[in-house]
Parts: structure tokens; sequence; C-alpha cells
């Protein structure tokens, strides 16, 4: 870590980059279920089900959305739940 | 006994009594099969993500219930039988699906105390709060 800030600092001070240095600044990702103690992902909400969705209407994959596998199991029940209502489409275009 | 959920659509073709007796049907299908139930909510009508036989909004209605698990059988032979359904989808909730719903349900209740009870006072309070926050921010 340490030597990670110290090639920072040189880059601000001596030498500019055009792509800036972003691997220390990179935020962890986390499950916002874990976090925030959500335990049941409700499928009549689709309006915070567009967050797990592209603009395609597809599930966003774990690896995007920072999910924990028991969560991402849990919004995608929702989702295909959701779907199956028409509260949510299968397929669409420009979603937001 | 478990409980359950389960949500349909009507077709939106239909007058406001005509979707009253239609949820009134169901219901009696779950009374007489023994299950008692536990929560109704009528959504209205809502447009629909996409066509579901050629109708682009749809009635829904929402119910909550406790019975047996052969009720679910019924209820959707119920619903495949009844040409004004075009849609349904029915649960056993799990236990945090439970929580989460008499939450909902007290959540509800609350509200629905407070627009019988003290009507003016919050509508006047409420709005000042809202613009507080938003200098603080």
């Amino acid at each position: 870590m340490q030597g990670g800030n110290t090639t920072m600092a040189q880059a601000q001070s001596e030498i500019r980059y055009l792509t800036p240095l972003s691997v220390d600044t990179k935020k962890k990702k986390y499950c916002r279920f874990k976090r925030s103690g959500i335990k049941y992902i409700d499928y009549k909400d689709p309006e915070f089900l567009k967050k797990f969705l592209n603009e395609q209407g597809k599930i966003l994959p774990r690896r995007i959305t920072g999910t924990s596998l028991k969560f991402q199991r849990r919004v995608a029940r929702a989702v295909k739940r959701a779907r199956h209502l028409a509260l949510l489409p299968y397929v669409t275009d420009l979603m937001k | 006994m478990y409980n359950y959920e389960t949500v349909f659509i009507l077709t939106p073709v239909l007058s406001e009594p005509q979707m009253k007796e239609a949820v009134e049907k169901f219901k009696t299908v779950l009374t007489d099969n023994g299950a008692t139930i536990e929560n109704e909510e009528l959504w209205g009508m809502r447009k629909l993500a996409y066509p579901i036989q050629k109708k682009t909004t749809g009635f829904y209605a929402f119910l909550e219930f406790a019975g047996e698990p052969t009720i679910v059988n019924k209820l959707e032979t119920a619903y495949r039988r009844d040409e004004k359904v075009i849609r349904f989808l029915t649960f056993r909730q799990e236990k945090y699906a439970h929580e989460y719903a008499l939450k909902r349900r007290s959540l509800k209740k609350n509200a629905a105390k407070v627009e019988e009870t003290p009507a003016e006072q919050p509508a006047v309070e409420a709005p000042q709060a809202e613009v507080k926050e938003e200098t603080n921010e």
C-alpha cells in the first residue's frame, strides 16, 4: 500500500498521465442487502428492481452490482416474478 | 397451515362492479376451502409492461391467505377456468417474505390511521419539514 501511495503522489506532482492510475482508488463493491439488512426482496416494487437491470431489461451480473450470491438469487427470483406479472418487461429498449 | 400470497390480473374490459364481483368470487373459493384471508389489496388499473392477450392495461388484485397446500391447486384451477383472469401468480411466503408482509400490512394500517385522524395537521407540517431538509443538503 505504501508503494502505491508514493507513486500516486509522484504522479500528481511530476508526471501527468493521460489516464490517471486509478488502481488504488477503486471502490470496493459490497452487497447492498447485507449492508442495509434487507432480508426479503419484494417483486411488487419494480422501480427498486430496475437498479438490477440493464437497459434491455436483462438482470445485471453480480460482478457489476456487487450483490452476494444469496441475494443475487433472490433478486433474480423477484425480477422473474415481476416480469410474469407484467410489472417489468421481458425485453425492451431504453428502460429508463 | 402455510401463508400464501397471490396476485391476479383481470381484463380491463370489465366494469367496476364486475371487478369487485370477480375478486369476491376468488375470496369465496379460498374461504370455502378452509383458508383465512389475511390481507386484501386492490391495486387498481395499471399499465402492463408488455401486452397480454392484446391488452395493455389490467386490473391488479392482491390477496394474502393462510391455508393448506392443496388450496393452491383449487385456486389456480379457478383462475384458469375464469376468462376474466389474464395472469396470476401464487406462492408460499417463506420466513422472510412473511415478516416483510406483516411489516407491510402494519405500515399500511398506520398510513390509514393517519389519514383518518388528523388529516390536516400532517399535511401542513410535512411541506415545511421537506423544505428544511433540502436547504441542509
